[in-house]
């Protein structure tokens, strides 16, 4: 059907593709809660904000579960040596994600207002902090993260959990909340009545796009004093096995492939043009165009990173013969084969019964509504 | 290799593992139960059923989110904990995770919200088809973990490719159609049935023996008896299916769970109880039933079932034949092209991963004396008297599970359910067997595969993450914390809403069947 190197490129794109979906998602279920707080003063207005995403924020997190699952299946490396690297930063993400689903389902069981309070901060910890994890674990990716594999290919990670935390990843992570929290607060603004709330959201939402738009240029700048090179020649269709290529620290290497390939610019001017196009959404109300905006930046912040490296999937920052790239860091042909197949049956079907359930659940939520009916958080 | 840092990620996996799986088959069982319920409502129209399908839903939906949140952590878990194992067997073991994730999280995740949320959005038999969903993928996720799981047992279907050092896929065909993950499956999704039966039947026995919530109690108890007969029917059969299949590729897990020591003449009787000891390679004080144990484990009367001194003298010649296949490896690591390398590892490649055995007492295999081959065969035995308890209590509790179904099915029945309060009362205390016998089981099948993290091929020891001791001890901290809270949280809240009952307001109380439509109201659900 495809040969390796094809299957590969495939495969790397899908993963953009599934990490971008989980983006566009559930980015604004983490966007909405982490504003919940301050978007929401009373009860009623934060149960408004909450079951803007309650009944469709669980289909959304499934992005980043086969997120998981799929690096595993076609990124094996990848998926052994960056959850095993960032042990401790996982540690903190899984717990701040564990608090969501708990408190979305747990917090309207009872009417109590300090416990109704304490899962309103569990619930803004579920969304602010994997947001800022994401972006630092991001930066230190573009780093390049210290770590070896030794002859058996078991993977030595040779940092420490403070060491995650330099001024280019601080930046990624503050970028990486303020692209989502302009994400939610477009959700917000589509799916809340006109009214405090829905100010407020909009409030936010201008912070959140201007702020995006100065880390993104911020970072673009602190960049070019990264980046990594292969030196050897690779064989794009060889045995996946890190040791047989050789890669460089070289500042600036990370703008090498917009010189040979001019068209990957269209990824940061969306990046930049998605959050102007959201800052004028919101400011003009066009809640459509600020939505459509927010998601443009998304993809677009998301595609520079992954574009700026290739090939590299996780470059070391120890070791030479270490770094994982496209070509060294896949499974084998026949998995990429096979679980390419089934990703091609089962994707559209997701997405097909994903959009009606959006349908049947859609609606500006009303503080009557909310008032109202029994089956609201 | 640190020991500390491999007992303490077992220490973790399985703490997260077994929590995780105290929540999922709840789910897995009530799912279905609801989707019972529910077309019962859609065919009757009446309105008592909808009731009954709302208030286990409620039920259903504060189990839910922990058996997702803790779900979660199993997914990275493998890659943060295991990230040797995810380099040496992601390239099968990660695609069932994968189409888990496609197959079946996206159907539970995506239509358990329009469940909730949609009950006055869709039309009756849509909101049907929508629980019938939910129930779908919770099944599919629990058929492809136990692929995953399955294959780990049994790894067919794969070779070690010493180009990349990792076994690799050469037949996805085998992988899924594993006799061990079928069985498995069919074995795993029973047992969640009897569980969400069991607290279908102790909770209504509740509400009948005070006298509350009689019209939702009965009609719950009669579907929970014919589900939970059926049900703990074929966890029993079929759990004796995976044994049968144990003769084939799994004759040390069955030979430690009979404390059959040496290879008895055909047919083998079954221990029914005794005292395993380690040291003697015997069992004392043992009660035995002739011919049973030949008859369920080779369906036949002239088949052994081989011991496990036995079993140590073949996995004593298969690591002495690993050895050999390890040093073509090492070679093939200096030079890919080596043929004679090539051809030497072609002939021994299925015994590679006995000689990583050789590991945990030296650091190059092909150092070792024949005496510490001899010696670390017995590695292959797991613990004989755990396997041989936790299988009795588990199994003792599946027949117990038949017994208590059968006399509900037959009050059911008779009509007389409501009124013999004797049974009411032991329902009520069947609750907490179903979890002991679930995580009894889970402990039998993972402490049977050890030594091995995957049966044959690779090591437990050689298969953690490269972490410190003081990492692991931190997040084991955080998860207990983390999840014991959460466990006392869920507990009351489930403790609250079968005190509340099934109406919004507590005046609806055993209101009249086709009355109390609770839409309207206002209150919190």
């Amino acid at each position: 059907m495809f040969d390796y190197e094809t299957l590969r490129l495939i495969w790397w794109v899908l993963i953009g593709v599934l990490l971008i979906g989980f983006a566009l998602t559930d980015g604004f279920d983490l966007g909405t809660i982490a504003l919940l707080p301050f978007v929401a003063r009373t009860d009623v207005e934060r149960r408004l904000v909450i079951n803007s995403v309650a009944a469709n924020w669980e289909g959304n997190q499934v992005w980043f579960i086969l997120g998981g699952g799929a690096i595993f299946a076609a990124w094996p490396f990848v998926y052994a040596v960056s959850f095993s690297g960032f042990y401790l930063a996982m540690f903190v993400v899984l717990a701040a994600l564990i608090l969501r689903p708990v408190g979305f389902k747990y917090r309207s069981k009872r009417p109590d207002p300090a416990w109704r309070s304490r899962w309103d901060w569990a619930l803004f910890t579920g969304g602010f902090v994997p947001a800022l994890v994401f972006g630092v674990a991001v930066g230190n990716v573009l780093e390049g993260i210290p770590f070896r594999l030794d002859g058996d290919l078991r993977a030595f990670y040779e940092g420490s959990f403070l060491g995650l935390f330099t001024p280019f990843s601080l930046l990624a992570g503050l970028l990486s909340v303020a692209m989502l929290v302009l994400h939610g607060s477009a959700w917000i603004a589509i799916r809340v009545e006109r009214g405090p709330v829905h100010d407020r959201a909009r409030h936010f939402g201008t912070i959140a796009a201007i702020v995006s738009i100065l880390l993104f240029t911020l970072g673009g700048v602190m960049a070019a004093q990264l980046g990594f090179r292969i030196v050897d020649a690779v064989d794009p269709a060889g045995p996946s096995n890190p040791l047989r290529t050789i890669t460089i620290a070289q500042a600036g290497a990370w703008f090498d492939n917009y010189g040979r390939h001019p068209w990957m610019l269209i990824a940061p001017i969306l990046g930049l043009g998605g959050a102007a196009l959201a800052l004028i959404g919101i400011r003009t109300k066009l809640e459509w165009a600020a939505f459509g905006g927010s998601s443009l930046s998304a993809l677009g912040i998301i595609a520079t990173v992954g574009l700026s490296m290739f090939p590299y999937i996780l470059p070391s920052s120890i070791d030479a013969r270490s770094s994982l790239t496209v070509w060294n860091a896949s499974s084998s042909e026949k998995t990429l084969g096979i679980m390419l197949v089934v990703t091609a049956v089962l994707l559209p079907i997701v997405l097909a019964y994903t959009a009606w359930a959006f349908r049947v659940m859609w609606g500006r939520l009303s503080t009557e509504a909310v008032s109202a009916h029994p089956d609201y958080y | 290799m640190d020991f500390a840092v491999v007992d303490l990620s077992r220490l973790q996996f399985a703490l997260t593992a077994l929590y995780h799986f105290l929540f999922v088959p709840l789910t897995l069982g009530l799912s279905f139960m609801l989707v019972i319920m529910e077309s019962v409502y859609v065919m009757t129209g009446r309105e008592i059923w909808r009731v009954t399908t709302r208030f286990w839903g409620k039920i259903f939906g504060i189990n839910f989110v922990l058996g997702v949140a803790t779900g979660l952590t199993m997914e990275f878990e493998f890659g943060t904990n295991w990230s040797y194992f995810s380099h040496y067997v992601g390239d099968v073991f990660g695609a069932p995770l994968a189409i888990e994730g496609l197959m079946a999280f996206f159907l539970e995740a995506t239509f358990v919200g329009v469940m909730f949320f949609g009950w006055d959005r869709l039309s009756r038999l849509g909101h049907l088809v929508v629980t019938f969903m939910v129930a779908l993928g919770t099944n599919l996720s629990a058929l492809w973990i136990l692929i995953a799981n399955g294959w780990m047992q049994n790894p067919e279907g794969a070779s070690f490719n010493p180009d990349t050092m990792r076994m690799e896929v050469s037949s996805f065909g085998s992988v899924l159609f594993n006799p061990i993950a079928q069985a498995k499956f069919v074995h795993t999704v029973s047992a969640g049935y009897v569980c969400a039966s069991v607290v279908v039947l102790g909770v209504s026995a509740y509400y009948l023996l005070r006298g509350r919530f009689t019209e939702v109690a009965r009609r719950s108890m009669t579907v929970a008896a014919a589900f939970g007969l059926a049900s703990s029917l074929s966890v029993v059969v079929l759990g004796d299916e995976s044994g049968y299949t144990l003769t084939d590729n799994q004759k040390m897990k069955l030979a430690a769970i009979e404390a059959a020591w040496h290879t008895a003449p055909a047919p083998a009787g079954l221990t029914l109880i005794g005292i395993p000891d380690l040291q003697a390679h015997t069992t004392r004080y043992k009660v035995e039933i002739p011919w049973v144990l030949g008859l369920i484990a080779t369906r036949s009367l002239d088949r052994t079932v081989t011991g496990m001194s036995e079993l140590v003298l073949r996995a004593q010649e298969r690591i002495t034949s690993g050895v050999v296949a390890y040093d073509a490896v090492q070679k093939l690591k200096a030079d890919p092209n080596d043929r004679a390398a090539r051809a030497q590892f072609e002939l021994h490649r299925r015994d590679l991963g006995y000689a990583l055995l050789l590991k945990r007492y030296v650091a190059d295999p092909r150092q070792a004396s024949p005496q510490l081959i001899a010696s670390t065969a017995w590695d292959v035995v797991p613990e004989v008297p755990v396997m041989f308890w936790t299988f009795r209590v588990m199994a003792g509790i599946g027949f117990l599970m038949i017994a208590l179904f059968a006399t509900a099915f037959i009050l059911c029945s008779l009509h007389r359910h409501m009124r013999t309060r004797w049974f009411l009362k032991l329902a009520v205390l069947a609750i907490p067997l179903p979890w002991i016998a679930i995580e009894l089981g889970w402990i039998l099948a993972e402490l049977g595969r050890q030594p091995w993290a995957i049966d044959g091929v690779l090591p437990t020891f050689l298969a953690p993450s490269s972490l410190t001791p003081a990492a692991l001890l931190t997040t084991i901290a955080g998860f207990t914390l983390l999840y014991g809270t959460m466990a006392v949280i869920e507990v009351r809240l489930i403790l609250a809403t079968i005190r509340h009952g099934p109406y919004e307001h507590e005046e609806d109380d055993t209101p009249q069947p086709g009355t109390g439509t609770p839409s309207a109201h206002p209150a919190t659900a």
